[in-house]
């Protein structure tokens, strides 16, 4: 007798799915409470933290905003290999505004989001074309490339950078602002992509040649999805400038393209919680493995591939489906 | 004749390398009229309509929609002009239900534009259309994802998306390919109606026998010419095409 598995939905999810829900506190939580979870964690968590976690935890909502604009990109068909570009021409901004023209923080930070995303949509408009690997090969080179050259010209610090940048008043407000923004991204993009712009988006993924046919211009919703992406990895880089009090090159390393997609892989590509999730885990997970010295990176990616190979689909997605069915094994006939 | 021609496609040609897949073809096209496109294999059928909806540059040759020189225009203002197609290869969002596969269509800016600049609500209208084309509402096949339905349906599908775009031109790339008589049997009448309401319309077709039932009048192409053209009859009555179809054993 041959067996195999059957993925049933859980009665609570079919009765949560419609205006039932509400009556009864079960369902309601059911439905709320992984909802719910990241907003206490993220107001709870600042306030239990000792001061080096609070640290990592600023690291982790960076990497994890970075994950997300990533992950806009990805389900619109882009794939990314340079959040670094985002993330440094967004400190950048802010450093440049902020030495040059001592412009506060809380001005200099919305216009590097704007500013430094939309220069970057500028950067990458000749290679919107390009599809997959090759797109993804300019992304990777193009800051590593702005690295060279703010080394060669000397602009803006040259190798030195720019420092005794204004810090925000408290850190309280950096953690919280960086929380805030995080949680927008992730509910606003969320809902974003499951709208029906947001399916036009992910049809050009699929099948470009459908969504032209449809008479859309999909190079436009390309750009305004670079725009959205870009802007969140800007926003991202100019908050760490003003935490850091200082911009340079570094700003433009790998670690920034690299991680992020790290994340979202071991969290769940294609869901904006699962590369939050992912920035959750391999952020402290570095952290701890500092004690490892130089064999650090080596369990880091021990650790990497074992997920990836273990749990391909990513945690949330794992999480997810079994929060929302059950698996029974049923007999086949035959 | 009533006036100028809808469409109007003079001497088109494509080569793909040392291949002349298109070679200087000419048609033309009046409003209410359904064309048919025939040939064998290969013959440059999709190419001619690649070629006529911009997804293909032309390396030679004029494309003409409503007097407008629409010639390598890119294929989504092509779109926006009026000209819907569908594809050989039907691919839904397979994990979507059926009905919002249908979004994206309805998210065109020509749909806007022809509602007065608003787009309302793409769910009722996506259900609409889709009854239109065969999804019976009370059996809720609309709701349904796309990974579960059999190809008549996927092909309606197809149909439905083309509709969605209010055009003045459909291009239909082998939609009876792949289904059953009955499913082909379905399908004609929804044709019937759209030359009724005034659609011009242009068949690439195999299944000869039901094209030519509605058919006012084919082209066939063969190695990228067009060897023959007329109503149906006279033309598969024409040595040069049974030649091509049938090769050359006589």
């Amino acid at each position: 007798m041959k067996k195999r598995k059957q993925r049933i939905d859980r009665g609570i999810k079919v009765r949560s799915e419609d205006i039932f829900a509400l009556c009864s506190w079960r369902e309601m939580l059911y439905l709320s409470a992984p909802r719910l979870l990241p907003i206490i964690a993220f107001i709870v968590l600042p306030l239990v933290l000792g001061d080096y976690w609070q640290r990592v935890l600023l690291s982790v909502a960076v990497f994890a905003l970075l994950a997300i604009s990533w992950d806009i990109l990805a389900q619109s068909g882009m794939v990314s290999l340079g959040q670094a570009l985002f993330f440094g021409m967004g400190a950048y901004c802010s450093g440049v505004l902020n030495h040059y023209f001592a412009i506060s923080p809380f001005v200099t930070i919305p216009i590097a989001a704007i500013l430094g995303g939309a220069v970057c949509t500028v950067l990458l408009l000749p290679v919107l074309r390009l599809r997959g690997v090759y797109f993804a090969m300019v992304t990777l080179i193009i800051p590593l490339m702005l690295e060279r050259v703010i080394e060669a010209t000397k602009i803006f610090g040259g190798t030195e950078g720019i420092s005794g940048l204004t810090a925000l008043p408290s850190k309280w407000l950096e953690l919280y602002i960086l929380l805030a923004a995080l949680l927008a991204a992730l509910f606003g993009f969320r809902r974003l992509m499951t709208s029906d712009y947001g399916l036009v988006l992910k049809g050009i993924k699929d099948n470009d040649r459908s969504v032209m046919n449809a008479g859309i211009n999909i190079y436009w919703f390309k750009i305004q999805a670079l725009f959205i992406a870009s802007a969140v990895g800007a926003f991202a880089g100019a908050m760490m400038t003003h935490v850091y009090r200082f911009v340079g090159m570094p700003v433009f390393a790998l670690d920034y393209s690299i991680l992020p997609i790290a994340a979202a892989m071991v969290g769940g590509a294609g869901s904006f919680a699962g590369a939050t999730l992912g920035a959750f885990i391999l952020v402290p997970l570095s952290e701890i493995l500092r004690a490892m010295g130089g064999l650090r990176i080596v369990f880091y990616g021990v650790f990497l591939v074992i997920f990836v190979v273990g749990l391909p689909e990513g945690i949330f997605h794992f999480v997810s489906r079994k929060y929302h069915q059950f698996e029974q094994w049923v007999e086949v006939e035959k | 004749m009533s006036g100028n021609p809808l469409l109007e496609v003079q001497e088109l040609s494509k080569a793909f390398g040392g291949v002349q897949a298109v070679n200087r073809i000419s048609f033309a096209l009046r409003k209410g009229e359904l064309l048919g496109i025939i040939g064998p294999n290969g013959s440059g059928k999709t190419t001619t309509v690649n070629l006529v909806t911009g997804f293909v540059k032309a390396s030679g040759g004029k494309v003409f929609f409503k007097g407008r020189d629409i010639t390598n225009w890119t294929p989504y203002k092509i779109v926006r002009l009026g000209v819907a197609r569908t594809f050989q290869m039907v691919k839904p969002f397979y994990q979507l239900p059926a009905f919002k596969n249908m979004i994206i269509p309805l998210y065109s800016p020509r749909v806007k534009a022809l509602a007065g600049g608003k787009y309302g609500d793409r769910n009722a209208v996506a259900l609409d259309l889709l009854e239109e084309v065969g999804f019976e509402r009370d059996a809720q096949v609309a709701y349904k994802v796309a990974s579960v339905l059999p190809q008549g349906y996927l092909k309606r599908l197809e149909l439905a998306k083309a509709i969605a775009l209010q055009p003045e031109l459909i291009i239909l790339d082998e939609l009876f390919s792949g289904l059953s008589l009955a499913e082909v049997a379905s399908i004609v009448p929804i044709i019937e109606k759209l030359l009724l309401e005034g659609k011009t319309i242009i068949m690439i077709e195999h299944r000869l026998k039901e094209l030519f039932r509605i058919a006012s009048r084919v082209i066939v192409l063969n190695y990228g010419r067009k060897i023959a053209e007329g109503p149906a009859k006279e033309v598969m009555e024409s040595d040069e095409v049974k030649k091509a179809y049938l090769g050359s054993e006589e």
